[in-house]
């Protein structure tokens, strides 16, 4: 038997009522648990952060005073780790995007970048075992933890540079050859200028990524408790997101304003960096002319 | 400096740069297997493959910890697909361009947060709420890590889904819509079929997220090394190959067989994501392929 037209006209724009209404409960799932995550750690951890806090080491066996050498570890090791997967992913997203031919290499190459962004993170702690602190003698270093984030970040870099660089319209780029210019002056005066908030917002995501990464550096860098702040690259250091795992499950009878505190400061350090990424890709959006 | 010299040599600088990704991919191999390897000779391969893993009397039993990854896994999938999915096409679909600008922003939010923080809050927060209203003996259980899992992968999978759903033509849309066809119906039948290929690209990457997640799980799902036998099994704790090489990596004498063993775990991991994300990229070729022959 048919259902008459009106009736299905009913039906279906029931069915499309209660579609929609679920995938917005899906949405609305999705994303309720983020508002209550941040909103839960800043309530609890902002009363925390006095400045002892910030700029005191930690005394009592982690359980009171600061956690200033484990905020400097983080920085420190995000610092080296940028000095050396920027320039390296950034010349690999310009060769892809710019001088790579489509062959058998360049295929390899992208088949490498997707596996690197693949290779869980604790293995990456292992081969930073394994590669810096014991075959190259690192120890458990700065050097060898940087090193290992950094191979870790390295497609996130490339990736968005390529991007950036490819979103530049073509034109920009036939222009510039036709005035003269060689690929390296295309580059560099042409595509580099217009794709660098692509490349930025790409470090620095690497960067964020980085900076909150606790299994990586798990064996290669990180260090429970040290009385002095790291004098040299090849000392171990402390780290935030390491302070954080210890204090909320290696120390008994832990403080919870040390825990909550801790995981506040991670927490505005990767918003701050999003923040800036978001704020850079608007206002070049804002700027953008094509 | 003449100026085809310069140019040049930034050429060979930025292939360098290129070629090295593939270094590193050969390096991380070659090093895991060289610490690796030597477990199967210093271990038999019946005892590798045992059910007991118990470090302390050398037993090194892999079935547990992998049939714990793979339960947990399973359980970040079965949570992280609908809702990342769904969220996906919500928010390529049907939000409104407000609503759109508000959400995509939260998604990279949660993408960019720490895995240790939500560990953290896991343990805080999540595992109590279990241990209370499910009645059990701990809160720290797969249940709870394929919890926190689900919630780690779901920003893979929206952006990757998400970003399928934009690339399929406005004329699909149009074209259905001109045709009678509802929204609803355009959706299930025209665009989300068009964007198959890169919404299974999405799973396949969210599913190897989880998979390699390590911190997050390693906190909340309380270790114990025992072989999941039914669904019951997600509501103890299990212990996964990841959250062992963390846990147990840090106290192993450099050389000794536990720590050739970890590294045979390693391998084990590295392969299988490898794997996963191979599967997943050659979906979209397929379906690239597929597209371009009929278009053509």
């Amino acid at each position: 038997m048919k259902s008459s037209v009106p009736a299905r006209r009913r039906r279906r724009q029931w069915t499309q009522r209660a579609g929609f209404a679920l995938l917005t409960l899906a949405a609305v799932v999705t994303t309720a648990p983020i508002v209550l995550i941040v909103a839960v750690i800043l309530r609890r951890g902002l009363a925390a952060l006095t400045p002892e806090f910030l700029l005191t080491f930690p005394t009592n066996g982690l359980r009171s005073g600061g956690i200033l050498p484990a905020i400097l570890g983080t920085i420190l090791l995000t610092f080296f780790m940028t000095l050396v997967v920027a320039p390296l992913g950034i010349a690999a997203g310009i060769y892809l995007a710019h001088y790579a031919p489509d062959n058998r290499l360049t295929r390899a190459i992208r088949v490498a970048i997707l596996n690197l962004a693949g290779i869980p993170s604790v293995v990456y702690g292992l081969f930073g075992l394994a590669f810096f602190v014991i075959f190259f003698q690192m120890g458990t270093s700065i050097l060898a933890g940087s090193l290992t984030l950094a191979i870790m970040t390295l497609p996130v870099v490339i990736t968005t540079t390529e991007e950036a660089l490819r979103s530049v319209p073509n034109s920009f780029h036939v222009v510039s050859v036709s005035l003269g210019g060689t690929d390296w002056q295309t580059v560099r005066r042409i595509l580099l200028p217009q794709g660098l908030p692509g490349i930025l917002t790409g470090v620095i995501l690497g960067v964020e990524r980085a900076a909150g990464e606790t299994a990586p550096i798990l064996f290669t860098a990180a260090a429970v408790y040290l009385p002095n702040l790291p004098t040299s690259p090849l000392d171990p250091t402390m780290a935030l997101p390491y302070h954080l795992y210890v204090v909320s499950t290696q120390v008994p009878s832990m403080p919870a304003e040390v825990q909550y505190g801790t995981a506040a400061v991670l927490l505005i350090l990767v918003l701050l960096m999003n923040v800036i990424a978001t704020i850079i890709r608007s206002r070049a959006r804002a700027r953008r002319h094509w | 400096m003449s100026l085809a010299w310069r140019e040049r040599m930034v050429q060979v600088a930025v292939r360098v740069a290129g070629v090295s990704a593939i270094a590193f991919v050969l390096v991380i191999f070659f090093f895991l297997i060289q610490q690796g390897v030597p477990a199967l000779i210093q271990v038999p391969l019946p005892d590798l493959l045992g059910g007991r893993w118990y470090p302390i009397e050398d037993t090194f039993g892999l079935v547990p910890i992998v049939l714990g990854s793979l339960l947990v896994t399973l359980g970040a999938t079965v949570i992280s697909v609908p809702l990342g999915v769904a969220t996906a096409v919500f928010i390529a679909e049907v939000a409104p361009r407000s609503v759109r600008e508000v959400l995509k922003p939260f998604i990279e939010i949660l993408a960019g947060l720490p895995s240790v923080m939500l560990g953290f809050l896991g343990i805080v927060a999540l595992a109590p709420e279990m241990y209370r209203r499910f009645n059990l003996p701990t809160g720290l259980t797969a249940f709870t890590g394929a919890l926190l899992l689900g919630w780690i992968a779901i920003p893979t999978i929206v952006t990757v889904a998400e970003d399928a759903l934009d690339a399929v033509p406005r004329a699909y849309r149009d074209g259905a819509l001109a045709l009678g066809a509802s929204r609803w119906q355009t959706i299930w039948r025209v665009t989300l079929p068009a964007a198959r290929g890169g919404v299974l690209t999405a799973v396949m990457l969210g599913i190897g997220r989880a998979f390699g997640e390590t911190m997050a799980v390693m906190m909340v799902t309380g270790n114990a090394a025992v072989i999941p036998r039914s669904l019951g099994a997600l509501f103890q704790p299990v212990r996964t190959m990841t959250a062992t090489i963390a846990a147990e990596m840090g106290e192993v004498a450099s050389g000794s067989a536990h720590y050739h063993v970890l590294f045979l775990v390693g391998i084990l991991l590295f392969v299988i994501s490898l794997a996963v994300n191979l599967v997943g990229a050659s979906v979209v070729f397929r379906a690239r392929t597929r597209a371009e022959r009929i278009l053509s």
